[in-house]
Parts: C-alpha cells; sequence; structure tokens
C-alpha cells in the first residue's frame, strides 16, 4: 500500500502544480499542429498516418515522462525517500504514475489525431485497444525505468529520447505495424504474432526493471 | 607467440582464399565454391560481413555478462572488461554496417533499403551510440559503472527482438529471410565443403582475433585508471 501512497503524494504535487499535464497537453497540440502544416493540402495513405500517430506518441513520452524521477532529485527528496521506501515500493508508485500518464496522453493524443486527420480511419477496432493498451504499457514501464537512470546521471534531459530511443524501437515498429494492420482491417488471428511480440516485450521488461531498480536506486 | 604467427597465417589464408577462389557453376576442384542462385559472385562477402555481424553481437554479450558480473560483485575491473569489449562492438558494428551497405549496393541496387537485417544493424549502432553517450555523461567512476551496467542490460534485451525475431517475420532481401526462396539457409545446404570450410576458418580466425584484441583492450584500461589513481593520490 505504501505505493499507493507514493502515487497519491506524485498525484497531488501534480496537481498542485499541473506542471507534467500543462506542458504535455501543449506539446500534444505543437506536434500535430507540426505535422499537419507539414502536410498541407497533401493527401496522404492511411498507412503513413499511422506511423505519424505512433511519432507523435514517442516524443510526446519523452517530453513529459522523465519527471517521475527528475523532480525527486531537483528537490532533494530522492533521499528520504530510499529511508522510508524499499526501492520494488518506489519503482512501483512511480509506474502507476507514468502508466496513468501514459494512458491520459494517449487518450488525448488519440481523439484529437482521429478528429483532424480524415484518413485516420481504424477498422478493426478491437485490435487497435489491444495495440493501444499492450503499447502503452510497454512505454510507461521502459520509460520510467530510463527516467531512473537519467535522474542518478545527473538529470540530462536531452539523453532521455537517446537513451529510451533503441530499447522502445522493438515496441514502436511491431505498434506500427499493428496499427496499419487495424488500419487495413486485418482480423485478429492474423496479428497474433504480433501481438505476442508487444506482449512479450512487456512483460520482459517489467520483471527486468524491478530486477535492476534496486541498482540504479541504491546509492 | 606461437599462436599469434598461427592467427597471422590463419586471417591471411582466410583472406586470400575468400577473395581468389572462383566461383563455377559446377564446382569439380577443391578450392572451387559453387555457383548460388540469386547472390552469384556477391556470395564471397560471407567471408567477412558475417564475421564482423557475428562479432558485433558477442561483443555485446560480453559486455552484458561483464556488467551482470559487475553488478554483483562491484569490482571496476569488470566495467574496464565491459567497456573495452563495447569499444571493440561498435568497431566491429560499423564495418558490418558498411560493408552490407556496399554489397547492397551491388546486390540489391541500393545503398540502405530498410531491410530488416539492416533495421537491426542501425539498432545496435543507436544502442552502442546511446551507450557511449551515457558513459560520457557520467563523472563519478561507481555511478558510470553502474548505470551503464544497467543500461546495457536493458538493452540487450531488446537485441533477441531484433537479431532474432525481426529478420524472420518481416519480409526482406537479406540472405535468410523469411520469404527467401532463392539463396535459402546458405550455410547449411548451398555451399560445399570448401566454402563451409573457410566461411568457419574465418570466424573462428576473426573470433581469436576479437578476444586478442579485447584482451589488450581491457588490460591497457585497467593500467590507465590504475596510473591515474596513482597520480591523484600523490
Amino acid at each position: 500500500m505504501k505505493s499507493y501512497a507514493l502515487f497519491q503524494k506524485d498525484f497531488h504535487s501534480e496537481l498542485r502544480t499541473r506542471y507534467a499535464i500543462n506542458s504535455l497537453a501543449m506539446f500534444i497540440i505543437v506536434a500535430i499542429s507540426v505535422i499537419l502544416f507539414s502536410i498541407g493540402n497533401e493527401n496522404i495513405s492511411p498507412g503513413l498516418t499511422g506511423g505519424l500517430f505512433w511519432v507523435i506518441i514517442f516524443f510526446s513520452a519523452m517530453s513529459g515522462l522523465s519527471r517521475a524521477f527528475v523532480s525527486e532529485e531537483e528537490r532533494g527528496t530522492s533521499l528520504t525517500l530510499q529511508l522510508i521506501a524499499s526501492p520494488a515500493t518506489v519503482f512501483t508508485g512511480k509506474l502507476l504514475f507514468n502508466l496513468i500518464l501514459v494512458f491520459l496522453m494517449n487518450i488525448v493524443i488519440t481523439l484529437l489525431y482521429s478528429m483532424l486527420f480524415a484518413e485516420f480511419i481504424i477498422q478493426n477496432y478491437l485490435l487497435f485497444f489491444l495495440t493501444f493498451v499492450f503499447g502503452n504499457i510497454g512505454i510507461a514501464i521502459s520509460s520510467t525505468l530510463i527516467a531512473a537512470i537519467i535522474a542518478k546521471a545527473g538529470s540530462k534531459g536531452t539523453l532521455y529520447p537517446v537513451l529510451s530511443f533503441p530499447i522502445l524501437l522493438p515496441l514502436i515498429l511491431t505498434s506500427v505495424k499493428l496499427t496499419s494492420f487495424a488500419i487495413d482491417g486485418v482480423p485478429i488471428s492474423e496479428a497474433f504474432f504480433e501481438l505476442a511480440i508487444v506482449l512479450c516485450y512487456d512483460i520482459i521488461m517489467i520483471s527486468a526493471s524491478y530486477m535492476l531498480f534496486d541498482f540504479i536506486w541504491k546509492d | 607467440m606461437i599462436w599469434k604467427i598461427f592467427l597471422f597465417l590463419l586471417l591471411c589464408f582466410v583472406s586470400i582464399a575468400g577473395i581468389a577462389f572462383p566461383i563455377v557453376q559446377s564446382p569439380t576442384k577443391w578450392y572451387e565454391f559453387p555457383f548460388i542462385l540469386g547472390l552469384e559472385q556477391n556470395a564471397k562477402i560471407i567471408f567477412f560481413h558475417v564475421p564482423t555481424s557475428w562479432l558485433t553481437v558477442i561483443a555485446f554479450l560480453m559486455s552484458t555478462i561483464f556488467s551482470i558480473q559487475y553488478l554483483r560483485k562491484k569490482n571496476l575491473d569488470d566495467d574496464a572488461k565491459s567497456y573495452a569489449a563495447a569499444q571493440l562492438g561498435i568497431i566491429f558494428c560499423i564495418l558490418a554496417t558498411v560493408t552490407g551497405s556496399v554489397w547492397s549496393k551491388f546486390a540489391w541496387g541500393s545503398f540502405w533499403s530498410w531491410d530488416p537485417r539492416q533495421t537491426s544493424i542501425f539498432a545496435l549502432l543507436l544502442i552502442y551510440g546511446a551507450w557511449f553517450a551515457l558513459r560520457s555523461a557520467i563523472e563519478s567512476e561507481d555511478k558510470r559503472a553502474t548505470l551503464s551496467a544497467v543500461y546495457s542490460i536493458i538493452a540487450f534485451l531488446t537485441v533477441p527482438f531484433f537479431i532474432f525475431i525481426m529478420p524472420r517475420i518481416m519480409t526482406g532481401l537479406h540472405p535468410g529471410s523469411a520469404d527467401d526462396t532463392n539463396a535459402g539457409p546458405i550455410v547449411d545446404f548451398k555451399m560445399n565443403f570448401s566454402m563451409q570450410l573457410i566461411f568457419f576458418l574465418s570466424m573462428i580466425g576473426f573470433t581469436i582475433l576479437y578476444f586478442w584484441m579485447w584482451n589488450l583492450g581491457y588490460k591497457s584500461i585497467i593500467l590507465k585508471e590504475k596510473i591515474n589513481r596513482q597520480l591523484t593520490r600523490g
């Protein structure tokens, strides 16, 4: 239950300043409008919209998710956290917070995106939903762990996307493929292998995170 | 000393044999290579390109093993070993990318076509790049060793996706891909005995070369740190 308390603490301090939510919301709007401006009046293929969708998700995640641990280092509260809770508890709390943030962010992105891009038409909703859920969980897990590394490496903000991209690449490649399947209306039975890859990725990353977080967290 | 001469002779033989032995329709003499449909004369790259990409993965594996070793024992020598392995790994990774890309210009018609294998070697380059960027960002020795060890382990977990899963599920041009009908599993069926012999000799030669370079590399890193420590102490 300690991890839930930690999540609540993050949640309340986020509601007080609304730093992450505000900057994320602005980032999403900026990213989507840059893509809209660059497309202009061109007709883009439905397959391309699926790829651009994940580009926006990746960069929005990179702009907002490192806050979880960086804010602790900035306020100098990480030592207190080390005293009162075990590493696994801290990680669970931060992961919960990032999961909520990723899901909120991506629901907003999906809604805005499907309103603004006429070509983005999903034919297989269930497949898209599964991709969305598994993909978001994977992004939240990997980026939480990398955020912890970044925070301990002296909060080097520019390193965050550099370190996260190779780790997230298998997930993003497979999700882009699954999204294009969902746009083309491929039945779930044919996309089973790709779904299994995304699910495996989530499981591998969450087990590795819990094993490795101890080493990052303890000074 | 004797094994250095042996290694020199072995690599000389492999280089000469790999380049000079002719490829003919139906090999009769021991030094003739068979004609593989879809690869033709381009097949000879297998003696040099495959060992470099094999060593890229071996170097990464060793770097990860010594990272795990470091996290268990907290001995900075293991960090030096992991660092030396990754340094060689990035060299072989660049070599594999460049040789593959030059080869693909002649075999497929363009230097880069985002074949699954090309995607995966590119991802490996990115991982190595990110790893060195992380190392250069941290001042404190212990912290650098710990964080880079953790990153190397997480990054290694994504490698099976790139090396073993992606090329097999995605359609691609690279010999040995999922839908490859001409060049098929090359090592088992299409190569004759002399080609296999030189291929495996080349693999062995390059692997020994790698371990020798790695041995020199990590020893020099450990010595450098030792001298640094002595200098700063007084």
